[in-house]
């Protein structure tokens, strides 16, 4: 997994509550087999005007010029400011993987949806969690100022603002030090093989039924 | 102090438990099915491991699946879209490149893999079970602790045999008294969204309790569980009793003769303890609770049937009020409308919510010697499993359905997510027995009313929402 310690990146808004991963990247999109090229369809409804289809070139479709994230101002951003409940919905590991794909490497809102949050953390994409109230001076901040970018540094857990504010924020220790080293969590998982191995054979004990072959 | 039912569930698959808060979970079971699970066979490759445990597997593909006979008839070759069938195609492969059971697509055991799953009894109660895909906390209704995962998660289980997880908090939603007639799982599942939010339960396991639930049937059960994930819990939960025995004796995988004694006495100790604390508590009075329809664009934008749709004037934020607004604009809808004013133009009966012999003995009920209104341009029914369709139509409810004017489909997820052909056109309204009404969510601008299946066949009859009570009443 690719390492997350210090991003310096300009912030672009996704203005609502309660966005849901079919949102991010519609239901078409999911008969890929593959985890990349996601990122032409991010916001796929919100983002064209017309309906998207998997493995076809998005550059000559018609663009929803009313959506923020099409302005000009916000082309090259980073770091995606949004608000309650981000990523609520389906389990879809393509939701990360396309906000990745468009170039995505942060999230900041008041709360993720657990799925969602947990997935982001096994693609070197950060959630970052802040106070509403912080959340909504951000947004003034950012449409205040076009070019409005903002400084993450995982390791101390803290935003810099333009202003030179520092904001702190929390993340929980076994995701950041797989983010700040970029760790494959099953290779970890695997160093324990001789305790699951153990468990394995204590649960079988107690519950043999578990154990058993499922001839279809 | 006493343990809840997560308590014990959480405790007894405990591998480890680390200082950083985390903890090895182990997985008793894996559902898999086509879509989150090839990147997870890939990552598998790439890095050069095996299963862990084969048996903890068992694959079905369901969600980009023909519903339609004579495509369903010509196997893989008659899946028409290319990306689909390499998909498909994908899974069969992978399955059998290591060797893991799968329940393939023309078998009659095929179906929604939460259908699916506790039908063939691959999920029983106390086991830990697992699913790429979020409405595997269905399987909680077993009194097993069940969530949905990510793909890369997916390849976790695979690899490792468990699950890197911190510990949820309790959350209980008792739902007292009895409910009334033509009141069902779906709308106690709907009055709690409703009444919670879509992420009043994140980070939460909600074990749902109260004489109303346990006066729930096996389905009824599943749906309530089912939805939980629609309040933002990953895990429902529903206590062990007489009826879940019952329903998991009758399974092709449940345990046998000794094995089934040794299983029903640990099975029985599956309930919280009379003195366990939950973190939150919720109660709701069942009577009080009536059809629910939702009007909005999130399945918390719920009301009664005889409720009205919101004005942006009742909000108290800023942000809720934008909310209502989209919402409102998406769905085509006025402020202040009253529910039964609203009219759709496709019924879609099916989904792991709601497309098992309960459901579609339900709405069968509903339709019995009716026809659709004229204003319905299409009504799908789609039972979840083979299995499913196979006793309906032992029942004569196919006949029923077709009667009425409705298409009898085979079995998958079809228009609940609307990968496959089973999709609305932009504008177009459905009475829906799935579980979200997301923007886009049943096809590109389409508008989705989430209903139980009664809901949706008296909708379907009257041509707009109506009570279901009044529907049979008359019928009385």
């Amino acid at each position: 997994m690719r390492a997350f310690q210090r991003l310096e990146g300009l912030v672009a808004p996704m203005d609502r509550a309660n966005v849901d991963t079919d949102l991010i990247i519609p239901k078409q999109f999911l008969k890929s087999i593959r985890r990349t090229g996601f990122g032409p369809n991010l916001f796929d409804e919100l983002r064209y005007l017309d309906e998207g289809q998997p493995d076809s070139d998005c550059s000559g479709r018609p663009l929803n010029t009313d959506f923020p994230l099409n302005f000009p101002r916000y082309e090259g951003a980073s770091i995606l400011l949004t608000r309650e409940n981000f990523g609520c919905g389906s389990s879809r590991e393509h939701a990360p993987w396309a906000l990745d794909g468009a170039g995505f490497r942060a999230v900041i809102a008041p709360s993720f949806a657990d799925i969602f949050r947990s997935n982001c953390f096994k693609n070197g994409l950060l959630p970052v969690v802040l106070e509403a109230e912080r959340v909504e001076q951000l947004f003034a901040q950012m449409y205040e100022t076009e070019g409005f970018s903002l400084v993450i540094d995982l390791e101390q857990q803290i935003i810099e603002t333009p202003d030179g504010e520092t904001i702190s924020f929390e993340t929980e220790d076994f995701g950041r030090n797989c983010l700040l080293k970029g760790l494959d969590d099953i290779g970890i998982t695997l160093q324990n093989e001789a305790v699951i191995r153990d468990f394995e054979r204590q649960h079988q004990a107690r519950c043999p039924w578990v154990f058993e072959t499922l001839e279809v | 102090m006493g343990k809840t039912l997560y308590d014990k569930l959480w405790e007894s698959h405990l591998v480890e438990a680390r200082d950083d808060g985390t903890a090895l979970i182990y997985i008793d079971r894996q559902l898999l099915h086509e879509v989150t699970s090839p990147q997870a066979f890939e990552g598998l490759r790439l890095a050069g491991r095996q299963p862990w445990r084969i048996s903890a597997n068992i694959a079905v593909p369901d969600h980009n699946v023909s519903t339609k006979a004579k495509e369903r008839a010509q196997g893989l070759a008659g899946v028409k879209d290319q990306v689909s069938r390499i998909q498909l195609q994908t899974l069969d492969d992978n399955c059998a490149e290591y060797q893991i059971p799968e329940i393939p697509l023309n078998d009659v055991r095929q179906g929604i893999v939460h259908v699916m799953g506790p039908e063939q009894g691959a999920t029983l109660p106390g086991m830990t079970i697992v699913c790429g895909d979020s409405h595997t906390s269905t399987h909680g209704a077993m009194a097993a602790l069940a969530h949905g995962i990510g793909t890369s998660e997916v390849e976790h289980v695979l690899a490792t045999g468990c699950l890197i997880q911190r510990k949820m908090k309790n959350f209980r939603v008792s739902v007292e008294g009895e409910l009334p007639v033509g009141v069902t799982g779906k709308d106690i599942a709907l009055a709690i969204v409703g009444e919670i939010g879509t992420a009043g339960g994140t980070g939460c396991a909600i074990e749902f309790a109260g004489s109303a639930v346990r006066g729930l049937t096996m389905e009824g059960r599943m749906t309530l569980c089912n939805m939980a994930i629609e309040a933002g819990a990953r895990a429902g939960l529903v206590a062990v009793d007489d009826r879940t025995l019952r329903y998991v004796s009758q399974t092709p995988f449940a345990p046998r003769d000794a094995q089934w004694d040794q299983a029903e006495t640990y099975w029985r100790t599956l309930h919280s303890d009379t003195d366990a604390v939950f973190d939150r508590e919720v109660v709701l009075d069942a009577p009080a609770i009536q059809p629910q329809v939702t009007w909005g664009t999130s399945p918390e934008m719920v009301t009664a049937i005889s409720g009205r749709v919101p004005r942006p004037e009742e909000m108290e934020t800023d942000t809720a009020r934008q909310g209502l607004e989209r919402a409102l604009s998406y769905m085509g809808l006025e402020p202040g409308m009253p529910i039964t004013d609203i009219r759709p133009d496709v019924i879609f009966i099916g989904s792991c919510t709601n497309s098992r012999i309960e459901d579609m003995r339900a709405a069968a009920a509903v339709l019995k010697g009716k026809r659709v209104a004229a204003n319905i341009t299409q009504a799908l029914v789609v039972p979840g499993s083979g299995l499913v369709k196979k006793q309906a139509e032992a029942e004569g409810l196919d006949q029923i359905f077709k009667d009425a004017g409705m298409e009898w489909r085979e079995p998958g997820c079809s228009m609940c997510l609307a990968m496959n052909a089973d999709k609305l056109e932009p504008g177009q309204r459905c009475a829906s027995t799935s579980n979200r009404n997301f923007e886009g969510r049943q096809g590109f601008g389409g508008r989705t009313h989430l209903v139980s299946p009664a809901m949706a066949a008296a909708a379907a009859v009257a041509g707009h929402f109506t009570d279901v009570r009044d529907v049979m009443e008359a019928r009385l």
